[in-house]
């Protein structure tokens, strides 16, 4: 390692301070740092310091997203020949056809992702947040797949920019940019993000076959074909992330076991969705208020939503007892935008950035209780009134 | 009668080179060191010069904004040295030592047969009032306040943390001599916590409150403490003092001379032999240093290695100083440093390390940060290390923004930057928290006072 430290030292000159490439400092600093952890010591403050630091953060982030990916890429050659093409193949051949389906958008978002990252922390001068790394595997994860690459970058472009970078950058957004991602492509290109066709690859240009989703069909008031197991190991059409819930309980579990995702959040959040969903079966007027509970947490993007999304430490609640609400209500209005809208019938998008809208709202009424007490304290205060 | 106090939050830190209980006298110093700017926010306003005969309890300087606060010679000898820095800031007093000291005679007085404000002025003339930390701002406290309470944590949870009880050993009468003393100059109670696992003579003492404290660092943290007894409001004053210093109280009650002798720990992976010194308040440390430490690139902290002061090899012993830890500097760098489940010689609170299998497992942390700095993202962490009643992120916040009501509002007043050494340690953003609250605290003063 020490040639490669050496090599990285010689071509750092330039970038330094009164170098000529002075003005590019933090793009290489942003590469540098992620080769070698900085020799930098504490100067104030504790002299020791934890281990972690956000880019372990985001990469565990990004592992637990891995099971989900590599089934997704699997579903995609799996709905593509079971339904446009009908014959049957091998793993590796599905395997291999979704691969090549999903790389180019992961390639597409993260270049021009970090490309955006890059510009910004050059021009302002701040080193480049980690954040994107997460992102910009999530946005390619929630799109369907025959998505245009340049729709996709537009959404990009769109979230990064106005999501993000306008409010001051990393930790600072009010909304979850993979999300504000989806929502701008859903809302300017209505015709590659909704509807039956999208979904399974090629089916757009194939004409006479339904690659409707479960909760299409059931918008529709049509009982779908699909068994619960299906469902649970993702053998459904839907965005490349969100089919496997196998895959998602795998990532759950590696984010609460490493304590990086928020277990309080996905709780609150399945609690919020099956309290909900019971309150609709005791009405049972169609379909989707038939649709039992545990159909309903394997449908759709609920599950990787709650588990990936509504747990983005910035654009949720920030305070313990915040997050219990907020994870209930993200729940609770995924299922009623599910059966009170038809034309959406995804509601975990809506409905996290709904929350993460209504986030400082709570925080500030959980933090106002603890100033509340605190005042009362003081005029309770025997020495104070004696 | 005890009382119990469950802390349940925080987070040990276990490091390698805790001090034996093996106690050496360091051999006298030639000369010994005064450190004005141990005491933050204190202008000093000289009473010496150099070339001056000083006996040990004479009064050195004293504090331009309140001559009751005056600070004692240490040893006796002649004023050798008086070092200034930027703006004639004063940095060091030196004392040549004499060869034996002789000591200003101030009488033995009984503190419990004389008024308060008879105590209170013998505290003054004796150069104690130093000793006096008072919560609100972590300052060196007002003698003209009467405090609601003053509050005394008789042990340290901190790494490496030197143990106070034994310390002490043998200074017993004087530690209640010491307590005596508070009662007088408090309209309050006076109270102790003692640690919960642990029996000492802390346990039978008398005029003092008892509290068994059980639980993971900061739960020795005496700010923790107040904020489960007695919380402080806006406007209330509490005074706390460090177990060694109310000895030292004792002592010159019981004796009438002021001897600022203390015991230390010299601690840490770097130690040859990490064990416990007695030395005079200011003695060099620069041999037993350098005999003990052979690595020259480590680090030397007055202090724990969570709150503590960096200070050079050939420094001397500060004026609170009860512990030297000395780690080794990180100054190195880390290929792919950040990959999950790499490097599990790091400590860290979250579960990215496999380590966090292993709870008893002692470290060798050195000072590397670990990182650069980053925006706040992560939540949640602060709380898991921070036991008081308070939201440390929000106040962290408001503190940054320099927003005095809201600060006011989420409880500065109950907070001084040790506290929030723990956050220090563990944010994934490498917040430097302590400086903050610091700067915050300074903010209040000037603001509020």
């Amino acid at each position: 390692m020490q040639f490669l430290r050496n090599t990285v030292d010689k071509l750092k000159k330039p970038f330094l301070k009164g170098g000529k490439l002075e003005r590019y400092e933090k793009g290489f600093q942003a590469i540098e740092t992620f080769l070698f952890v900085p020799n930098h010591t504490t100067k104030h403050g504790a002299h020791v310091r934890d281990g972690i630091d956000l880019k372990r953060t985001m990469m565990i982030v990004v592992i637990a997203l891995v099971p989900a990916l590599l089934f997704g890429m699997y579903n995609i050659g799996y709905q593509h020949f079971s339904q446009v093409e009908g014959s049957d193949l091998s793993l590796i051949h599905l395997f291999g056809y979704g691969f090549w389906k999903v790389l180019p958008s992961i390639i597409v978002s993260y270049a021009v992702g970090l490309g955006i990252e890059f510009a910004f922390a050059i021009w302002r001068n701040h080193d480049v947040n980690e954040g994107y790394l997460v992102s910009g595997l999530l946005i390619p994860m929630i799109m369907p797949i025959d998505l245009p690459l340049w729709m996709l970058a537009i959404s990009v472009v769109f979230a990064v920019v106005i999501g993000k970078e306008v409010f001051g950058g990393t930790g600072m957004n009010i909304f979850n940019p993979a999300l504000l991602a989806r929502a701008f492509a859903f809302f300017s290109y209505p015709n590659f993000m909704s509807g039956d066709k999208v979904w399974v690859s090629d089916a757009m240009t194939t004409d006479g076959m339904s690659g409707a989703t479960v909760l299409g069909s059931l918008a529709q008031n049509i009982t779908p074909s699909y068994s619960t197991m299906d469902m649970f190991l993702g053998l459904i059409p839907g965005s490349v992330g969100e089919t496997s819930k196998l895959a998602i309980i795998i990532g759950a579990l590696i984010l609460i076991a490493t304590g990086i995702g928020s277990w309080k959040i996905m709780l609150s959040g399945v609690i919020g969705a099956v309290v909900t969903v019971f309150a609709f079966n005791a009405v049972g007027l169609n379909e989707l208020m038939n649709f039992s509970w545990y159909n309903h947490l394997m449908v759709g993007g609920f599950a990787f939503a709650i588990v990936f999304m509504a747990t983005d430490p910035v654009s949720a609640a920030q305070t313990e007892r915040g997050k219990w609400m907020y994870g209930f209500l993200v729940g609770f209005f995924t299922i009623m935008i599910r059966i009170f809208n038809p034309a959406y019938p995804e509601g975990a998008m809506l409905a996290i950035l709904l929350m993460n809208a209504v986030a400082p709202t709570i925080d500030y009424y959980v933090v106002n209780s603890n100033i509340v007490k605190r005042k009362k304290r003081m005029k309770t205060n025997p020495l104070k009134t004696a | 009668m005890s009382k119990d106090i469950r802390i349940p939050k925080g987070l040990d830190i276990k490091l390698k080179g805790t001090a034996e209980k093996i106690l050496s006298d360091l051999p006298r110093s030639e000369v010994y060191t005064i450190f004005p700017t141990d005491f933050h926010g204190i202008t000093p306003k000289l009473l010496v010069k150099i070339g001056d005969k000083v006996q040990a309890g004479d009064a050195l300087f004293f504090s331009k904004t309140n001559e009751r606060v005056k600070f004692a010679s240490p040893v006796s000898g002649t004023i050798l040295d008086i070092l200034r820095g930027e703006k004639r800031r004063i940095l060091e007093i030196r004392i040549s030592a004499d060869a034996k000291d002789s000591f200003r005679e101030f009488g033995a007085k009984d503190p419990l047969k004389m008024s308060s404000d008879e105590v209170k002025s013998h505290v003054s003339e004796t150069g104690c009032f130093p000793y006096f930390i008072q919560r609100p701002y972590e300052i060196i406290v007002d003698p003209n306040d009467t405090p609601k309470a003053i509050f005394i944590s008789s042990f340290s949870t901190a790494p490496l943390a030197a143990h106070d009880a034994y310390a002490l050993s043998g200074q017993e009468l004087a530690f209640q001599t010491g307590i005596n003393v508070l009662t007088k100059l408090t309209s309050g109670k006076v109270h102790i916590s003692v640690c919960g696992t642990d029996n000492s003579f802390f346990d039978k003492l008398d005029n003092v409150e008892i509290y068994r404290v059980f639980g993971k660092h900061p739960a020795g943290n005496v700010g923790v403490q107040i904020n489960q007894i007695d919380p402080i409001n806006k406007g209330e004053r509490v005074w706390t003092i460090k177990p060694q210093d109310v000895a030292l109280i004792g002592r010159l009650f019981n004796t009438g001379k002021y001897d600022a002798t203390r015991v230390f720990a010299l601690a840490g992976s770097e130690v040859n032999k990490p064990q416990y010194y007695k030395a005079i308040q200011g003695a060099q440390l620069g041999k037993l240093l350098t005999t003990q430490v052979k690595n020259t690139n480590s680090r030397f902290i007055s202090g724990d290695v969570l709150t503590g002061k960096k200070i050079e090899k050939e420094s001397s012993l500060g004026f609170y100083t009860n512990l030297i830890s000395v780690i080794p500097e990180g100054n190195y760098y880390t290929f792919f440093g950040w990959m999950p489940f790499t490097q599990n010689q790091k400590l860290s609170l979250s579960r990215t390390f496999f380590n966090f299998l292993m709870p008893h497992k002692e470290y060798n942390l050195d000072t590397n940060l670990n990182g650069e700095e980053r925006a706040l993202v992560i939540t949640g962490e602060m709380e898991q290390v921070f036991p008081m009643d308070i939201f440390p992120m929000q106040l962290l916040k408001a503190a940054l923004a320099g927003d005095i009501d809201k600060m006011e509002n989420l409880g500065i007043y109950e907070v001084a930057p040790e506290d929030f050494g723990l956050i220090d340690f563990s944010n994934t953003s490498k917040l430097e928290a302590q400086e903050i609250i610091r700067e915050a605290l300074d903010i209040m003063i000037k603001e509020v006072g």
